[in-house]
């Protein structure tokens, strides 16, 4: 009798514990499962997946440049270096390119830099064209399927139409000999011309070292409501605004510089990371280009990115539910941005803050070195992964041409 | 002058298309041939000249002129100016930016080109919204504090010697406003020496908090070591009140002429039966000029920082020893009653720099530790309880607390007025004065005496106002207000002496 007594209180305070600790788990478990259109698939492994062959190219296209310059290692374009080291080392690497489903050329084409350390765009087709012709005459894989199981890093503004300037480069178009590759770019903006179908949106490159000695307690309150810093008006390239961001930059400013909710300037202060961490909102609007290095910086610290980029393609939006961690505005709504963001229900911000302190989230951001799981480079293999495997039709028959050798601006023929 | 610029030029332009347009017409009608040209040159010139002043925009604007059908010219310039002219209610853009460039991107609906800067017609903040952007703010930053604060935090229960006199106040207000911003459960005990009265009752229920007043039964006395022994009585009697209550919590002496920040109310979470935390001291000489600059060259001389009381730790994070204030170079200078002109100093270690935990008090606490002497035992000899580490028995096991005494996140301060100056109860002038005098009569010590017939006057009314209303006087500290004594008795003489002279 008093056996049956004892067990049943021990049962009983056993359910009582693990009742406890349940809710203390989900009290204490602050951030929520991302989960995108395509699945849970941020946290997926690449490795076994996938094969990806690294051709070898004289080191004209690659390492001689980065000698040249070094620069390129630390600004936003750097992802295409990295992301060449990370596959020379990676499990996904193999060294017989018949049994390869992915083929890698590594040229760094957005590191002819200016004294001021922006990218020239003017040699990168002819760069781009001669690699290509590299390996066109070298191995038989590129004419097997007209490049259509290559991929290649263009990190640059518009991608793959190699220019700065967004009238000069929808002229251009994409390169006509990468229409059948895949494309990983920073650029994404719907229905435009230098957005190919089927392309790999990435993040820009931001240096994680650099953002990581400047994390803050994340008890520290947050007690600005929306935070920016950058250029309003162009004054260099377009003095009366309207051009630059679509005018929607230079609207932010004549509509809240007078808000004290709007903490926004054009300084360079040295405690820009930190503030960000203070922030609830982060605004990132487009630039002369809709990406923006802002929405990385955003997200590893945990500010909510209020984007305001009309038709917008944002990184692994395939892995990433970008509508349920940031807010969109549409340009035309700018003026009423405050609006806006006032009638946001408090749950949902809660949710957003949930979902970026997700550390798979911010891990996915990153390009970090030596690579860690789940981030950027990962994401990058397991975008390439889910094209797999290639429809048949790609193959071309032996001796049929697609691509057009000769053809785009009379420039780009030029041997480099 | 840009805003009339801009009129002239679209004047200007608009001139241009109806002379164009008409030389164009006179042209194929094939009329005189020398004065086309002259058009043509005088035209030619005339867009040369406009294309200096506005640069190379004008060929667009041209064209954005000439092709644009859907829209009115007027309102196209509008929107292109509407950086500058902030009064335009600007409405949508797209129907002039297609005629810009001609080049659109294929199939896009963002069209490439110059866009208008949209400013609403009021571009300034709206109070209803300022408002509820606070109330997401405070719900965030109380998400924060679940997510990363303190995991559960513990009442805290803070007691406060005071006693009715003119600075009361003055620092009960402040240590009130502190008591209301701490973000955790607050009981406030209030031991009053001389009694509950009914000052100190209204003050501190203004507050909200929690309050148990208690009256001591004792006057507070003028000298201040008697005056400090006494606070120690005082707030043994309130450890009394947590001990019969079982009040549950975090204890911490909050003297009402103190300072605190509130990352203290957030470090005291942190200990777990005894803890400690640097206290700053802002030893005040509340004297006159001299003293102060005497003190100063002195304490740069020997300390120029401010003297902290509090832990020092070993490395490994253990309580070894005390920093105390050095009273030495002070004991000449020092106040010895209420309202003295010197330094007050504070005793070798201030109760306010101990934090306890309340179940120490308990009569039958589960886990009390050994270590600690009983309540009733200590205070019962009548003699001296210098610091809360008479409780202990042993004090090497007082835990440090903000980063071992590094981070002062309380002062120490004593200011008070003459014992015997008067105030208004409760700080409410009733009935109203009966003499008011015109501010610009009244002769402060510092300014020169001006003419003597008006000194007179004033002096005989700041006499009678010094009879009539001394309470609304006294309210300076101690040393303005003798020195304004002696300065009227000076002037007193002075003018009588010249009155006397001139009669």
């Amino acid at each position: 009798m008093r056996n049956w007594r004892c067990v049943f209180s021990m049962v009983v305070y056993f359910a009582f514990c693990f009742s406890i600790e349940a809710y203390k788990f989900q009290r204490t478990q602050q951030t929520e499962r991302i989960s995108g259109s395509a699945g849970d698939v941020l946290e997926d492994d690449p490795v076994g997946r996938l094969k990806v062959f690294v051709y070898e190219l004289p080191s004209k296209y690659n390492k001689k440049i980065l000698q040249k310059d070094p620069r390129c290692l630390t600004h936003m374009f750097a992802a295409e270096i990295y992301m060449h080291r990370f596959l020379l080392s990676s499990p996904v690497r193999t060294l017989n390119p018949e049994e390869a489903d992915w083929f890698y050329t590594p040229v760094y084409t957005t590191c002819d830099l200016t004294p001021n350390g922006l990218p020239l765009p003017f040699k990168s087709p002819r760069m781009m064209r001669s690699a290509i012709q590299l390996i066109s005459s070298n191995w038989p894989y590129w004419n097997r399927t007209g490049g259509a199981d290559h991929f290649f890093i263009v990190p640059h503004d518009f991608g793959a139409c190699f220019h700065y300037q967004e009238e000069k480069a929808i002229e251009r178009g994409i390169l006509t000999l990468l229409q059948r590759a895949t494309l990983v770019q920073t650029f994404g903006q719907r229905n435009h011309v230098c957005l190919k179908d089927g392309s790999i949106m990435i993040p820009p490159y931001a240096p994680p070292q650099k953002m990581q000695t400047h994390l803050i307690p994340p008890s520290t309150p947050r007690s600005i409501f929306v935070y920016f810093r950058g250029l309003f008006y162009d004054v260099g390239n377009d003095p009366e605004g309207g051009y630059y961001a679509r005018g929607a930059r230079a609207s932010v400013w004549e509509n809240f510089k007078n808000n004290p909710l709007f903490d926004i300037s054009t300084e360079h202060p040295s405690t820009y990371y930190e503030d960000m961490q203070r922030a609830v909102f982060c605004l990132c609007p487009l630039g002369w280009a809709p990406w923006s290095p802002r929405l990385v910086e955003a997200v590893i610290f945990g500010c909510i990115p209020v984007i305001i980029a009309d038709d917008i393609v944002l990184p692994f939006a395939d892995a990433i539910p970008w509508e349920d961690i940031g807010v969109f505005v549409p340009e035309k709504d700018v003026p009423k941005l405050d609006t806006i963001l006032t009638s946001i229900p408090i749950d949902e911000i809660l949710r957003k803050q949930r979902l970026l302190g997700n550390p798979s989230m911010k891990q996915a951001m990153l390009f970090p070195q030596p690579a860690q799981p789940r981030d950027a480079f990962h994401q990058i293999l397991n975008g390439l992964a889910r094209k797999l495997p290639h429809d048949k039709s790609v193959y071309l028959k032996p001796g049929e041409t697609i691509l057009n050798w000769t053809a785009g601006p009379v420039g780009d023929l030029k041997p480099w | 002058m840009k805003l009339l610029s801009a009129l002239q030029q679209q004047g200007r332009r608009s001139n241009n298309f109806r002379s164009a347009s008409s030389q164009l017409d006179s042209a194929v009608d094939g009329g005189v041939k020398s004065q086309a040209t002259i058009f043509w040159l005088l035209l030619h010139g005339l867009c040369c000249l406009v294309s200096l002043v506005l640069g190379f925009r004008f060929s667009r604007l041209v064209f954005l002129l000439i092709f644009s059908t859907s829209s009115p010219s007027t309102t196209s310039t509008a929107n292109l100016y509407s950086a500058f002219h902030t009064s335009f209610p600007s409405t949508t853009t797209t129907p002039s930016t297609e005629a810009v460039n001609g080049i659109i991107a294929e199939g896009s609906r963002v069209v490439v080109g110059r866009h208008g800067i949209l400013i609403r017609p009021w571009p300034h903040p709206d109070p209803e919204e300022v408002l509820k952007a606070h109330r997401i703010i405070e719900r965030v930053q109380r998400e924060q504090r679940i997510q990363y604060g303190v995991k559960s935090p513990r009442t805290v229960i803070a007691i406060t010697p005071t006693y009715v006199r003119t600075f009361q106040t003055l620092h009960l207000t402040g240590v009130m406003h502190s008591l209301m911003n701490v973000p955790y459960d607050l009981i406030w005990i209030v031991v009053e020496a001389g009694g509950a009265t009914n000052e100190t009752a209204t003050l501190v229920s203004k507050s909200g908090l929690k309050i148990f007043h208690i009256g001591f039964n004792a006057n507070m006395p003028i000298l201040w070591e008697d005056r400090h022994k006494l606070e120690v009585k005082m707030r043994l009697q309130a450890l009394r009140v947590v001990k019969e209550n079982r009040l549950d919590g975090i204890v911490m002496f909050v003297d009402d002429s103190n300072m605190h920040s509130m990352e203290l109310f957030d470090e005291i979470q942190n200990v777990k039966w005894v803890g400690a935390v640097s206290v700053g001291i802002l030893a005040h000489s509340g004297g006159s000029e001299e003293d102060l600059s005497v003190a100063q060259t002195e304490k740069n001389e020997k300390n120029p920082q401010m003297p902290v009381q509090g832990p020092s730790c070993n490395s490994s994070n253990h309580v070894v020893g005390w920093h105390t204030f050095d009273v030495l170079p002070h004991v000449e200078r020092r106040a010895r009653y209420v309202g003295d002109r010197g330094i007050v100093l504070p005793r070798k270690l201030e109760w306010s720099g101990f934090i306890l935990n309340s179940r120490l008090f308990w009569k039958e606490a589960k886990d009390k530790p050994q270590w600690v002497k009983d309540l009733d035992e200590v205070g019962r000899d009548g003699d001296d309880v210098e610091s809360p580490l008479s409780l202990l028995k042993d004090a090497s096991l007082v835990e440090p607390l903000g980063s071992c005494g590094v981070k002062v996140m309380l002062w120490w301060l004593r200011v008070e007025a003459r014992a015997d100056s008067k105030f208004p109860a409760r700080w409410i002038i009733d009935p109203p004065l009966d003499v008011i005098v015109p501010a610009k009569r009244t002769p402060w010590p510092d300014a020169p005496p001006e003419l003597p017939s008006s000194i007179k006057k004033a002096i005989n009314i700041q006499d009678n106002t010094e009879k009539r209303t001394p309470k609304s006087r006294t309210t300076r500290s101690r040393g303005s207000r003798s020195k304004r004594k002696r300065s009227a008795k000076v002037s007193i003489e002075q003018v009588t002496t010249r009155y006397s002279s001139n009669k």
